[in-house]
């Protein structure tokens, strides 16, 4: 066996291990764990298809960024797994069925026959190509169309986020140092005319 | 590669460049505006669609153009369904002003994400490929998500608005998968390079199929079609009565165009495999759609309920376009589902537009009972309301009638008789719900007595709306024919 087979064979079982941990594991910090090191086997897998740019982004964008915060999330929240868990077993009979048999047809089409080496040829790259660079042009040329749609649905999420988090709240102590300067004697102080009362009676 | 690559013509895409210019702008805007001065919001999203809708006409020259490396397509079907568009958000937007307003929610965001989700429908509608198919669905499907949580303090708008996110992101994720897969086949993204790679005989026909069913799976939850209409009574239920004008409107539209593009476009070579499906799916959303809006009490649900069956209708004009190899009737079946779709979204409208105009500040029209008596409250609005039932029952000389008999006319020339005898039975038996509404309107008492009240620009577009169901249906040629030239002109 070549030695590149043998990497791609232990990084693909590791990550499928890892990814099978991610559903099982019982505790929520230890799958978002395991998520982490499924990453990691599928940058490796990226690298060794050349595509060492997506690789690195991979690890810095899903692993740095958006796993720590997810980590962050699980470890805040108080989540419980029982009660996600009930009607596991009512669910599996009809759920499973159905996973196998798409399992068993995917695998149909997927082996080999269809997308092997034998009907997608790799392409010829020479040593020095960046994949950086070709990526960049491609996405500020023939892409820049999807690129910055793209740029719009985060605008959107962004506007999303706010539009639902954000609450003013009424009790806050916050002043404005402009309404503090306009300030009025009427604002602070009211003059209430009272009858006078009388002793007695 | 840069070697060889063409800076865009913009010319063909500047509607979308000016909206997504506009958007920018009213974000700025709307964050210097207070509670009283929402108006100028306002005003300015009724600008940008005019200002759409008046660029899109005035570039419109019956070309078929491809810009942004083939990514972009301009033609009439796309001119056509876009201006379309701008009217139905225009319509939207004057139905839902004053419900929002009583209910606190006409926020600045409400105007930047329904105007993001029309961008995201423009980009699908002019899609040339997959990649702006994929980005433009997902631009629609975030900010629809966002919208129907936009009452973040209401439960049962925030569970609808979850079950939509996961629901919908399941069904992205298939359709990706099975784009993956037709790339995997084909080796192109673009709509026209498949359709040309299919008529080769260069693609794998069964990657191409399994893929098929992915992508066919992907857009019947768009569209809502049984079994992927689960999302539907709840998210039309949940969703506060304005978003759900906005999601059973304009989306469709953009769904159809969806529909059309990746299949008639993209894999007509396979019309034989995908119309098999759209079939079931078409049967099965009649069947089911009709006779769960029977049990409904709530008005939005059983609306919810009826689109299913709608889209049902739709499907049946697109799965007749090939019979055999010949493709003599496929302008014909492909201008029916159009014109049914373009027929659901004006009466779409109005009957949402009822519930928002029956609404007011602190009640929600949103059950049957909340209709009872209306001859006696208002005789108009009880009359535009009857229409609108009439019309969505397929009663003659109503908008729905002509579209229905024009589905079905398409359906029994391709040789589905059997199933067009099915689909008539069912709409009569679905005609059953919306003649009770009729029956609560006129001769039931009223149990709510509060006037009705409502701005006059609402009045005035929903009459408007009313009568235009009503004269669509005696002239039904007026649409009819657009949609024809439209889609000879860009097949």
């Amino acid at each position: 066996m070549e030695f590149k087979t043998f990497v791609f064979y232990m990084l693909a079982t590791i990550m499928v291990l890892a990814a099978l941990r991610v559903i099982t594991a019982r505790n929520p910090v230890h799958a978002a764990l395991a998520l982490v090191l499924a990453f990691f086997n599928a940058a490796g897998i990226w690298l060794l298809l050349h595509a060492e740019f997506l690789a690195i982004a991979l690890i810095m964008v899903y692993v740095g960024a958006v796993m720590v915060l997810f980590l962050f999330v699980v470890m805040m929240l108080d989540i419980n797994v029982d009660r996600l868990r009930q009607g596991f077993w009512n669910y599996l009979p009809l759920g499973g069925l159905i996973g196998l048999l798409l399992v068993g047809e995917m695998s149909i089409v997927l082996g080999g026959g269809y997308f092997g080496l034998g009907s997608i040829a790799p392409p010829d790259i020479p040593a020095d190509h960046s994949n950086t660079k070709t990526l960049g042009r491609l996405l500020f040329t023939d892409y820049v169309y999807p690129f910055e749609l793209a740029s719009i649905v985060l605008l959107v999420g962004i506007v999303a986020a706010v539009m639902l988090t954000l609450r003013r709240r009424k009790d806050t102590k916050f002043m404005h140092p402009s309404d503090q300067v306009k300030v009025q004697r009427n604002d602070r102080i009211r003059i209430v005319s009272m009858p006078a009362e009388k002793e007695g009676d | 590669m840069l070697q060889n690559f063409v800076v865009p013509d913009l010319y063909p895409a500047a509607p979308e460049l000016f909206l997504a210019l506009m958007i920018c702008v009213i974000l700025l805007v709307d964050v210097f505006l207070g509670q009283s001065r929402r108006w100028i919001t306002s005003l300015l999203t009724m600008v940008t669609l005019i200002g759409c809708a008046a660029i899109t006409y005035l570039t419109a020259d019956g070309q078929s153009v491809l810009t942004f490396s083939n990514m972009f397509v301009d033609d009439l079907l796309a001119d056509f369904l876009k201006l379309m568009l701008y009217f139905t958000v225009m319509v939207v937007l004057v139905y839902s002003r004053d419900y929002l307003a009583a209910r606190d929610l006409e926020r600045g965001e409400f105007y930047v994400l329904v105007l993001c989700a029309t961008l995201g429908m423009m980009v699908m509608i002019s899609a040339a490929h997959l990649l702006s198919v994929y980005i433009g669905l997902e631009l629609l499907s975030l900010s629809l998500y966002a919208l129907v949580a936009i009452d973040r303090d209401s439960s049962r708008a925030t569970e609808a608005a979850m079950k939509y996110f996961i629901l919908g992101a399941l069904a992205s994720g298939l359709l990706l998968y099975g784009m993956s897969m037709v790339y995997g086949a084909t080796g192109t993204l673009e709509i026209g390079g498949i359709a040309q790679a299919i008529a080769q005989g260069t693609a794998n026909k069964t990657v191409l199929v399994f893929g098929l069913v992915f992508l066919v799976s992907g857009i019947a939850f768009k569209l809502g079609a049984v079994p992927f209409h689960m999302w539907i009574p709840d998210v039309y239920h949940g969703a506060p009565t304005a978003i759900t004008l906005f999601i059973a409107s304009a989306p469709k539209l953009a769904a159809f165009a969806m529909a059309l593009r990746l299949l008639v476009y993209g894999l007509f070579e396979l019309a034989g495999h995908w119309q098999t499906m759209l079939m079931i799916m078409a049967m099965l959303s009649i069947a089911l759609g009709n006779l769960a809006a029977i049990a409904q009490t709530n008005i939005k649900r059983m609306l919810a309920y009826s689109a299913i069956s709608h889209m049902g209708f739709m499907l049946l004009a697109l799965m007749s376009g090939v019979v055999a190899d010949d493709r003599h009737f496929m302008i014909n079946a492909y201008s029916s589902a159009m014109y049914y779709v373009v027929a659901y979204v004006l009466m779409s409208l109005g009957s949402f537009g009822m519930i928002l105009l029956l609404s007011r500040a602190g009640h929600e029209a949103e059950h049957l009972d909340d209709f009872k008596g209306l001859n006696q409250r208002s005789p108009w609005f009880a009359a535009v309301m009857m229409v609108l039932m009439f019309s969505m029952a397929g009663i003659p000389f109503f908008v729905g009638f002509f579209a229905k008999f024009s589905v079905l006319l398409a359906a029994v020339d391709a040789g589905h008789v059997a199933v067009a005898v099915f689909a008539v039975m069912f709409s009569l038996v679905g005609a059953f719900y919306y003649l009770r509404v009729v029956k609560l309107m006129y001769f039931d008492a009223p149990t709510d007595a509060q006037p009705i009240r409502a701005a006059l620009d609402m009045r005035i577009l929903l009459s408007a709306n009313g009568v235009a169901v009503a004269l669509f249906g005696i002239f039904p040629q007026a649409i009819m024919s657009l949609c024809t030239y439209a889609l000879v002109r860009s097949m």
